[in-house]
């Protein structure tokens, strides 16, 4: 195990991971970063096989009945432990805000959800907030501007948290986004049904990237990411584009999300 | 007006064509939300407000028959009448019976949404009545025979030299030959123009941001002052007015009003807030001579006993719109009907039907902002998604939409299954898509990779390489 990141808990508890299916499908080493943040900040890393989506796509598509049993999934596979972190606010947020009211009219598993939205935490905020870190020891020689995802900053009131990690990485240099809290036009579904908005909400980000002078793109959340990527290529962009726990594990050395071989 | 929500996709996507509006929509940022924003840091309370402006509300549609009933009493014990309608149609009919009785020629218009909700130009004009709107705004957009396209500034969308032209085309023949390019040159072209047919109307017809139980009063905010020439000159007034606007007290619309401009244009209040109670009493310098309130239904009372009751609370502020990134880009028009944005993708089913506004619901990335910054705190992520339910359950939304969401929570609940079919589907796509790190093409995705590349994925799943990695260590 690398060395533990600088905070005052002594404590080990367990912890699930939700890897989230954009994690786990498009872009493992976040998961295998966030594996690494969790283990530095002491707790015990467990990655229940019985887990694939939130059921958020269900939820956000009028399919309640599917988004109920994809929570139920979720449910069963992560109750026994201490916490559930997850590398998204998006699918966070749907664990915290959602569940407790998908099963609002269900006397018996409502305490469940509730209890399971309790400890439920977005990766960052948990190492911030729930585990005490001050710093991370890792380096990133660039000049980085920062994404908020909606769902991390409104529905978990996330902003400060990544902010002060990235702060302590030797050699990065935060330029801030102007207009931070206007979306980037993934919105799940959105962004294929309705993709010339979204292709204009996304190009209007990408100008605002590199207005902030940044060369590297990062944020909390797959979704946007993989948005404000393949717009960057598209618009044949060389700005460099990662998950922040890549950056804050120091595991930001491979291919950026996009990046080709040539 | 007729309904056009059906092509919102269309509409959307020529206006994000449109240089002209794109230019004009920019401003809203600039304008709106910054203006807002240093309200909203000026005013240390102002959080504390919403939560009291929602709990008012909130008491208030739980008691709306009482308080309406009270209402209703108050303004007949001053003088005046009042006239309920359950639909636009009654509404129109309501109006134009009050007008033929009094003989009038010539009705006066200060902006009101409900106004549009029920097509009254429309209504009157057919049944040949002169109709001027007299919010500069909605006089712009008549003389170019077109609906508003935001809630609170309706010709938004429209730039000077567009108005300027407008202008004069439209008062050549009234002897203004000269064509004005300044701003404040057309604000006196228009001045002048509509002075007259203030003085010559013989009804004037006003909305109602508020409707106070206890006093029987209407209250209209402006910048203008059309809608107090509109409520005192001429000898009949007409208020229209939908059932949520009461509220209880003068202590309570005052709460709202501290909201309502903060919240709109960045304004701690209106240029004029003005306070109307029945027909000009014995003694009165000025004011009508009958006093008319039209209180319309369309589709209220069927939304107070759903879950979309909290968008009733609505005051009608515009800041859903504002910050919402989707009208932004596309505009109110898109829209297709009278209220556009985060509130009219809520309203506009409901009072249309969801069958024509389907796609409203869902022109919406959730992202949240709108809710962050209404003044009465509706949840409209939550209604829009509600709204969806709707669509499910009733088999509105597209098949293909249906059946790919079927087809992935299926697999979705079989954990197994989809990591035995994941793995070797995202390490054929990273291979194939190693080269270029992105796809520009990829079939069954035209709707991503239309407007931008898809990154190709890093190789094999997480969970198949963190299962082999835990095999390894034992």
């Amino acid at each position: 195990m690398a060395s533990t990141l600088i905070s005052d808990k002594t404590d080990s508890p367990s912890v699930g991971l939700f890897v989230t299916c954009l994690v786990d499908l498009y872009r493992p080493s976040v998961g295998f970063a966030a594996v690494e943040l969790l283990q530095r900040a002491g707790c015990r890393v467990t990655v229940p096989r019985a887990q694939t989506c939130c059921g958020q796509p269900a939820f956000n598509s009028g399919d309640d009945r599917h988004a109920r049993q994809l929570a139920i999934q979720v449910l069963d596979a992560f109750e026994e432990f201490d916490y559930v972190v997850g590398p998204s606010g998006s699918c966070i947020g749907t664990i915290r805000c959602h569940y407790p009211e998908m099963f609002a009219d269900d006397s018996r598993l409502l305490p469940r959800f509730e209890a399971l939205c309790a400890k439920s935490h977005e990766l960052i905020s948990f190492l911030v907030d729930v585990r005490g870190v001050e710093a991370v020891e890792a380096s990133f020689d660039h000049c980085v501007t920062y994404h908020d995802s909606c769902s991390a900053l409104r529905e978990l009131g996330i902003k400060a948290q990544p902010r002060k990690l990235l702060a302590s990485v030797t050699g990065l240099r935060l330029n801030e986004l102007q207009g931070t809290d206007i979306c980037c036009g993934f919105g799940g579904t959105f962004c294929v049904k309705y993709p010339e908005i979204s292709g204009r909400m996304a190009a209007d980000k990408v100008a605002a990237v590199e207005a902030s002078g940044a060369d590297t793109l990062l944020a909390g959340d797959l979704g946007c990411l993989l948005n404000l990527a393949g717009k960057l290529r598209r618009e044949g962009k060389s700005t460099r584009v990662y998950h922040v726990a890549e950056v804050l594990a120091n595991m930001a050395d491979g291919k950026s999300i996009g990046e080709g071989d040539d | 007006m007729q309904p056009d929500s059906r092509h919102f996709k269309a509409n959307a996507e020529a206006a994000l064509r449109e240089p002209r509006l794109q230019a004009a929509l920019k401003q809203l940022e600039l304008g709106f939300v910054a203006g807002r924003q240093r309200c909203y840091e000026a005013l240390p309370e102002f959080e504390s407000l919403r939560d009291r402006a929602r709990d008012i509300l909130d008491h208030t549609l739980e008691n709306l028959d009482a308080y309406l009933l009270e209402y209703e009493s108050r303004v007949i014990a001053s003088g005046g009448q009042v006239h309920w309608a359950s639909t636009p149609q009654q509404a129109r009919a309501i109006v134009i019976d009050i007008c033929r009785a009094a003989k009038a020629r010539t009705v006066i218009r200060g902006k009101s949404m409900v106004g549009e909700e029920i097509g009254i130009n429309d209504a009157l004009e057919a049944a040949g009545f002169e109709v001027t709107e007299t919010d500069l705004g909605e006089y712009i957009l008549q003389l170019a025979e077109e609906p508003p396209s935001h809630i609170v500034a309706p010709a938004i969308h429209k730039t000077k030299e567009e108005i300027s032209d407008l202008f004069f085309e439209h008062h050549r023949k009234l002897g203004f030959t000269q064509r004005q390019t300044d701003r404040g040159a057309l604000v006196a072209e228009a001045r002048q123009v509509l002075r007259e047919k203030f003085l010559g109307a013989d009804v004037g017809m006003t909305g109602a941001n508020f409707l106070i139980a206890e006093t029987g009063s209407n209250v209209i905010v402006t910048n203008e002052g059309n809608g107090d020439l509109s409520s005192t000159l001429p000898r009949v007034q007409i208020v229209t007015a939908a059932i949520d606007k009461v509220v209880p007290t003068l202590e309570d619309a005052s709460l709202l009003l501290r909201l309502l401009g903060r919240s709109a244009t960045g304004q701690e209040i209106t240029a004029y807030t003005t306070f109307t109670t029945g027909p000009k009493r014995a003694g009165d310098a000025d004011g009508p001579d009958e006093y008319h309130v039209v209180l319309i239904d369309n589709h209220r009372s069927e939304m107070l006993g759903s879950e979309l009751r909290p968008m009733l609370r609505c005051i009608r502020c515009g800041a859903c719109m504002n910050h919402c990134p989707v009208y932004g880009r596309v505009g109110g028009h898109a829209y297709g009907w009278v209220y556009p944005g985060p509130m009219g993708s809520v309203l506009t089913p409901i009072m249309v039907g969801l069958d024509e506004a389907g796609h409203l619901p869902n022109a919406c990335t959730l992202n949240g902002r709108c809710e962050t910054v209404c003044p009465v705190k509706i949840p409209l992520p939550t209604l829009l998604r509600s709204l969806r339910s709707r669509q499910h359950l009733q088999r509105q939304n597209s098949r293909l939409a249906r059946i790919a969401l079927s087809l992935w929570t299926w697999v979705a609940l079989r954990p197994r299954l989809y990591q035995a079919l994941t793995r070797p589907a995202m390490s054929l796509l990273s291979q194939l898509g190693a080269k270029s790190g992105s796809f520009r093409r990829m079939p069954l995705a035209s709707g991503w990779t239309r407007v931008r590349d898809l990154p190709a994925p890093q190789g094999s799943t997480f969970q198949a390489r963190w299962q082999q990695q835990q095999r390894g260590r034992k």
